[in-house]
């Protein structure tokens, strides 16, 4: 294992696969963590709600639940979820974090807990300073839970799925005719190439008009670089329509 | 490479599905052992996704599949790859009564470390408030410590009044609730190379030192014993493992003499860890219980001696409880 960047964390397994969890970094952590103290706060505000009514029968039952009750809940949040939610908060889950062993082996229990002990050093004085000064400092953004719990947090990012049909339409696409060209074209195309290319369709009304011209001329030459077809494919097609015609070849299945 | 892209995954999602129905599997019943068969299907699918992932992995436009197989893989690989023990369920009964005390036989190192701290911190607070009494305005944390004793033991036996009336479940719960921060805030501090864990011990130790000291001289020793050994003999040492656990996290940090890494040695005593940390947490349930129920009360509605035997019971108890339970068909710690 090894840290190929200070926000990656890149594994290569013994078969030889390579893959790599995005860290997670101290500001998004911080709002996850803001929204389970909201949380928490609005489960002892409930949990205050019950209690009164339990008073109105025993004063003395009411306060002794609400006050194990609320210690659980404030302690065994993290705890809790983590566990049931595979290394998920609720702060964490709408952020898209999740708690990982930093071997990427399975995350224990024993882990959890510590991580979530540990909290009480890391947010001292006030609002996690510490942690959140470890975090910084540490290469792999851990809070000092984190370290003493060889855990890590990493991102989930959600992938965002283009309208590709009203982009690209129904249009006869002249480089599909070339099954194996196209191939060539998928495996050699790099995933920034093609991220760039699809955000230059998404946003070619944006643009200045000679800026597009310019800005299609040189994807299109970039990707006449990597495969070349048939002058009878190419014929009579702008830059533009070129690097539209690529995208499709990239980012649409055959079936469609 | 890859020349048909959507016959590929016709083909290979069927293979995926199947290994994220094992890994679901697994994870939700992680007692469960596979049979040979299973674990052959099961390396197989991890072998066949692995071998998708580096496939996909030169396609530009296929993000959603690569991460969906990174995750895919990246779980099968935890699984596979790791080489602790699973969890077996969880039996409450037998955790506290086997695998606690087994845990803190196991490391006991850091439990004399972490009394030793106490009763120096004990020497000095008794010490201090010897050769000068006065400092007890200094070391005492609370204002009902830093009374007169004799005008207090007065005070408590000859209230008529039960002052804890109607209110004792809520104080225990409060108690209760305090000490286990106070542990586990022991334990955490660990985190500091053991310097935090050091510091809150011996800061104990000297309020204890001093506290005892002030009362021996006054000659209120019987109300002394009788206030604080039915609740602090389980109390004080339950403190102690919250200490335990600081030190070991410290030691684990620090690696003296050890030719493991960090995160060796830190995930070894992680399970201890969390079992000392809870069984300390199990311990004050009961210690706050007795401190509301019986410590708050002196004679004459309860005879001294009677506090103090109760205690001294308590304190064998506990003591032949952590040395003994679950001690038939324990490993010894070599082999441990």
């Amino acid at each position: 294992m090894r840290l190929a960047r200070t926000n990656t964390l890149a594994l290569t397994t013994p078969e030889g696969i390579t893959f790599s969890l995005p860290l997670a970094g101290p500001v998004s952590r911080f709002l996850a963590w803001t929204i389970d103290a909201a949380a928490i706060l609005a489960a002892g505000t409930i949990l205050g709600e019950l209690v009164d009514r339990i008073g109105v029968l025993n004063q003395s039952l009411a306060e002794t639940t609400y006050v194990i009750a609320y210690f659980v809940i404030s302690i065994g949040y993290g705890i809790a979820l983590e566990w049931f939610w595979r290394g998920q908060t609720l702060g964490k889950r709408v952020l898209g974090l999740r708690v990982m062993d930093e071997q990427a082996l399975r995350l224990e229990s024993s882990q959890i807990v510590v991580r979530n002990l540990l909290r009480f050093v890391d947010m001292l004085p006030l609002a996690y300073l510490i942690g959140g000064i470890a975090c910084f400092a540490s290469r792999r953004s851990q809070r000092l839970g984190d370290l003493a719990a060889n855990t890590i947090v990493v991102r989930i990012p959600a992938v965002r799925q283009p309208n590709l049909e009203q982009l690209l339409g129904r249009k006869f696409n002249s480089l599909k005719e070339y099954r194996h060209l196209a191939a060539r074209l998928r495996q050699r195309t790099s995933p920034q190439a093609a991220a760039i290319a699809l955000e230059a369709l998404l946003r070619r009304d944006e643009i200045q008009p000679a800026a597009r011209l310019e800005l299609f001329a040189d994807l299109a030459q970039h990707f006449r670089s990597q495969v070349t077809f048939p002058p009878e494919a190419v014929e009579q097609l702008s830059d533009e329509q070129y690097v539209r015609n690529v995208v499709a070849i990239l980012y649409r299945r055959a079936s469609h | 490479m890859i020349i048909d892209l959507d016959r590929f995954l016709a083909e290979e999602r069927p293979h995926w599905t199947a290994l994220e129905s094992t890994l679901t599997q697994i994870e939700k019943h992680p007692e469960r052992h596979l049979q040979l068969d299973e674990i052959l299907r099961f390396h197989e699918l991890y072998e066949r996704a692995s071998s998708g992932l580096a496939k996909i992995e030169t396609f530009a436009s296929e993000p959603e599949i690569r991460r969906y197989l990174e995750g895919l893989v990246a779980r099968a690989y935890s699984e596979i790859h790791e080489t602790r023990t699973k969890a077996q369920r969880f039996h409450l009964w037998r955790w506290f009564t086997e695998t606690f005390p087994r845990a803190f036989r196991r490391r006991i190192r850091p439990f004399w470390l972490a009394l030793a701290v106490t009763i120096v911190g004990c020497l000095f607070g008794g010490v201090a408030i010897g050769i000068d009494p006065e400092a007890k305005q200094v070391i005492m944390p609370f204002g009902a410590l830093q009374g007169n004793p004799v005008e207090r033991v007065r005070r408590e036996e000859s209230s008529k009044q039960d002052r804890l009336a109607g209110q004792k479940s809520t104080f225990a719960a409060e108690l209760m609730t305090h000490n286990t921060q106070v542990a586990v805030f022991t334990m955490a501090l660990g985190v500091t190379w053991g310097a935090g864990t050091t510091i809150t011990l011996f800061y104990n130790g000297v309020i204890l030192g001093a506290v005892a000291v002030d009362y021996i001289r006054a000659g209120e020793t019987a109300f002394l014993v009788g206030w604080l050994l039915p609740h602090g003999a389980i109390e004080i040492p339950a403190i102690l493992l919250g200490g335990q656990a600081g030190f070991l996290l410290a030691g684990a940090l620090i690696g003296w003499g050890s030719r493991q890494t960090r995160r060796a040695r830190l995930r070894e005593i992680s399970p201890d860890l969390v079992t000392i940390i809870f069984g300390a947490a199990m311990l004050l349930i009961w210690a706050g219980i007795v401190e509301s129920f019986l410590s708050q009360y002196h004679e004459p509605v309860i005879p001294y001696a009677l506090k103090i035997v109760f205690g001294a019971v308590e304190l064998a108890a506990l003591t032949l409880f952590l040395a003994r339970s679950g001690a038939r068909g324990e490993r010894s710690p070599e082999k441990a």
